[in-house]
């Protein structure tokens, strides 16, 4: 035992740990789950629709999606390179054994509660009210879900005063199902895509939002996904619907534990905007990305989209892609009543071996429609980035007008950034503007901020959050924060 | 406080500084002036440890410390500040988040408690007002924008608010109308102190006439040829570089 190699490993050691260190939310939470039985066929989904206690028609829904599904052929044509994914090895339900109803937060087991505190999501109100007291949280409605299922939603009371509806979208389909079979599928059919049709046929939990007439939100609502349980794919479904003349303020964070395999992460999520109606999404989606050799990480194939129905409706999609090892997505806006707007922004960072496909579409239906899209890529070590946007204008949108300013940040010279814009055009009054610009981290802008005394890594940092800026200034404030600090975590050490 | 002792760098191989001699003494200013071409930016950013300059000989000993074996950030936070002769726009970056990371980096290396918002703006806005620049400024992005004289006056604001020992300033009269060039040297001559040395890299004589510098060295085939006071700056206004531009041909 004199081992040299013994203290070699020693060495490795703190390096291994500080590697490690670097995504801080990749604990795993003990805790007794119930699974359906892994793989997927019809059985499945009746098990997770029998879970639910769904109506007929859903679980018929379901049936009709997951028999489509089976015709058809996985996407490939984003710029992403995996291995096949193996269906069949995954469990499609996991949820944290619990008694049947909630009464309140004191009946949700201790662990899990620990595991969102961790997380920084007090799941407590009187830990909120506490803060706003002393100024130091703002105060925001949360929705947790842990693997399958939603294990709890707060502020329900407050919300519910102004006849707002927040909630898991499976208590919604108990509580609310006409306004969920309205909705449901509305705005992305099951027939949607490969992902989309998944999801349909398995989804478990998510979150519902309905904004009644002329409402404004007074709080911001958020969901706080978070994959826990092995081999588990979390198939959420989001729901939101904002009436006549209401606004919404939405945010959803992403965390999952550090694990070897690959995990399925397929969301569906639709936004219906009416007549006045806004709606502003916000994303931090920091799921595990997988160590510095690409192993491990989360596959995330979402389906975003938001339907502006109404006249001079706005939906506003903001993002922030730190994590998953794999990407495709593309919150899309649907313009189709009069004077709608949607706005894209975007900032998507890939490091190491992370790979992101994503973009927007913006559909121009009704006249003067505007939208705008602004995307930010950086890509470090051997990552590939790229935007994919389509911007149609269909021969109705009369004076429909795009704005898209794509901007590609490369460090290193190993990775790439890619831009694959589309720009369809069926009316010739449309104003279309796309411009693209692909830049390096500059030595110059390195060496003049390591003379003013800061740091590889805070250099880095505090630059590439100069070329985040325009996006990062549309997140809520507290969100802005916290969205500066993971950009730069996400990229140390990507500069030697 | 500055040492440099037969001092050889490279870049790409190709020798540009060819044994450089100079001792700078605390409070001290001089100038190094020079035919264009002759090692004078060179010399400043090896001072300051910019990467793809090699030293291939001599010393460079900055307050007792061998100045060259610590990396930029730790030079900068031992004191020595560079004024750039182009400054570097960062986008996006508000001029007030930019000092303040830079004033907690140094504070943090010197093992001092970093400021929190109000003591910074406090010590900043000290700064902005002796040195007659608008707070509108610092709202700016880095240099983003900023025409050639706000540049330079960006610097000496930086300067001031790092509070440097030793003061590099490589070119700070380049681009700058007379008017631009006085508010400048105002602002240098307002840091003017015993504890801080300063070295002017500068090609005309014009700067000297605003800040007069104890010492004027001429630097030309990568070495200083002359030495004297501020008499030789302007005799070299009068004779220009003609006697060191030739050999160099």
């Amino acid at each position: 035992m004199t081992g040299s190699p013994d203290s070699a490993v020693a060495d490795l050691d703190p390096i291994r740990a500080a590697a490690e260190q670097k995504y801080k939310y990749g604990f795993t939470t003990d805790i007794e789950s119930e699974t359906a039985p892994k793989g997927l066929n019809e059985d499945t989904i009746r098990f997770i629709s029998a879970k639910k206690a769904e109506p007929a028609w859903l679980l018929e829904w379901r049936l009709k999606a997951y028999r489509l599904w089976l015709t058809m052929t996985e996407p490939h044509w984003a710029k992403l390179n995996y291995a096949p994914i193996d269906y069949q090895d995954s469990f499609y339900y996991s949820a944290p054994k619990a008694k049947p109803a909630l009464k309140s937060l004191d009946e949700v087991d201790p662990e899990l509660l620990a595991t969102y505190a961790k997380l920084g999501i007090p799941l407590r109100e009187q830990e909120y009210l506490a803060g706003v007291e002393t100024g130091a949280a703002p105060m925001i409605a949360v929705d947790a879900v842990f693997d399958s299922v939603s294990v709890a939603t707060t502020f329900k009371a407050t919300l519910e005063a102004k006849g707002i509806i927040f909630c898991s979208i499976s208590e919604a389909i108990q509580k609310y199902p006409d306004l969920v079979r309205q909705y449901l599928g509305s705005v992305v059919p099951y027939s949607d895509n490969f992902y989309a049709t998944l999801n349909s046929a398995v989804f478990t939990d998510g979150s519902f939002v309905y904004i009644p007439e002329g409402v404004r939100c007074p709080m911001e609502l958020s969901t706080y996904f978070r994959i826990n349980a092995k081999n588990t794919g979390q198939f959420e479904r989001t729901l939101l619907i904002a009436d006549a003349g209401s606004y919404v303020s939405y945010l959803e964070g992403c965390t999952a534990p550090q694990r070897d395999e690959n995990q399925l992460h397929a969301a569906v999520v639709e936004l219906v905007a009416l007549d006045d109606a806004q709606i502003k999404y916000s994303t931090v989606q920091n799921w595990y990305p997988g160590d510095e050799n690409g192993k491990g990480g989360i596959y995330n194939f979402v389906t975003k989209r938001g339907a502006c129905r109404g006249r001079n409706s706005k939906i506003s999609w903001t993002q922030v892609e730190t994590g998953s090892a794999i990407t495709w997505k593309y919150p899309s806006c649907i313009l189709q009543g009069d004077n709608s707007v949607g706005e894209f922004y975007s900032v998507a960072v890939t490091t190491n071996c992370q790979q992101a496909d994503t973009g927007t579409k913006m559909i121009h239906i009704g006249r003067n429609t505007r939208s705008t899209i602004v995307s930010k890529g950086i890509s470090a070590g051997r990552a590939q980035n790229t935007y994919r946007g389509l911007v149609k204008i269909m021969p109705k949108a009369e004076n429909a007008r795009n704005h898209t300013q794509c901007d590609s940040l490369l460090i290193g010279d190993r990775c790439g950034a890619h831009t694959v814009p589309s720009i369809e055009s069926r009316n010739s009054s449309a104003r279309v503007e796309h411009e693209a610009t692909t830049s390096r981290i500059n030595e110059d802008q390195l060496f003049y901020c390591r003379q003013r005394g800061l740091t590889p890594e805070d250099a880095v940092s505090l630059i590439v959050n100069g070329f985040c800026k325009e996006v990062l200034k549309e997140l809520p404030m507290e969100f802005a924060v916290e969205a500066q600090k993971l950009v730069g975590i996400s990229l140390e050490g990507s500069v030697g | 406080m500055l040492i440099i002792k037969d001092l050889h760098a490279t870049i790409d191989g190709r020798e540009i500084l060819k044994g450089i001699n100079l001792t700078v003494g605390p409070g001290e200013i001089h100038a190094i002036m020079g035919p264009n071409g002759s090692g004078k930016s060179t010399l400043s950013y090896v001072l300051a440890g910019r990467e793809g300059y090699e030293v291939t000989g001599g010393s460079v000993t900055y307050d007792g410390k061998d100045l060259l074996a610590l990396t930029p950030e730790q030079r900068a936070a031992e004191g020595v500040f560079l004024a750039f002769q182009y400054p570097i726009e960062i986008p996006g970056v508000s001029n007030t988040t930019f000092l303040k990371y830079a004033v907690n980096a140094i504070r943090r290396h010197r093992g001092e408690q970093e400021l929190d918002a109000m003591e910074f703006l406090k010590l900043v806005r000290g700064k902005t007002r002796a040195l007659g620049i608008s707070d509108d400024m610092l709202k700016r992005a880095v240099n983003v924008g900023f025409s050639g004289g706000e540049k330079k006056r960006n610097e000496v604001l930086q300067m001031a608010v790092l509070n440097p020992r030793l003061a590099l300033l490589d070119e700070t009269d380049s681009g700058l109308d007379i008017d631009a060039l006085r508010i400048v040297a105002d602002g240098v001559n307002a840091l003017r102190s015993p504890e801080r040395s300063m070295v002017l890299i500068t090609h005309y004589q014009r700067l000297l006439d605003y800040i007069v510098p104890d010492h004027v060295h001429v630097l030309a085939w990568g070495r200083i040829q002359r030495s004297g006071g501020a008499e030789l700056a302007r005799e070299l206004e009068a004779k220009g570089y003609a006697e060191f531009a030739e050999r160099a041909a």
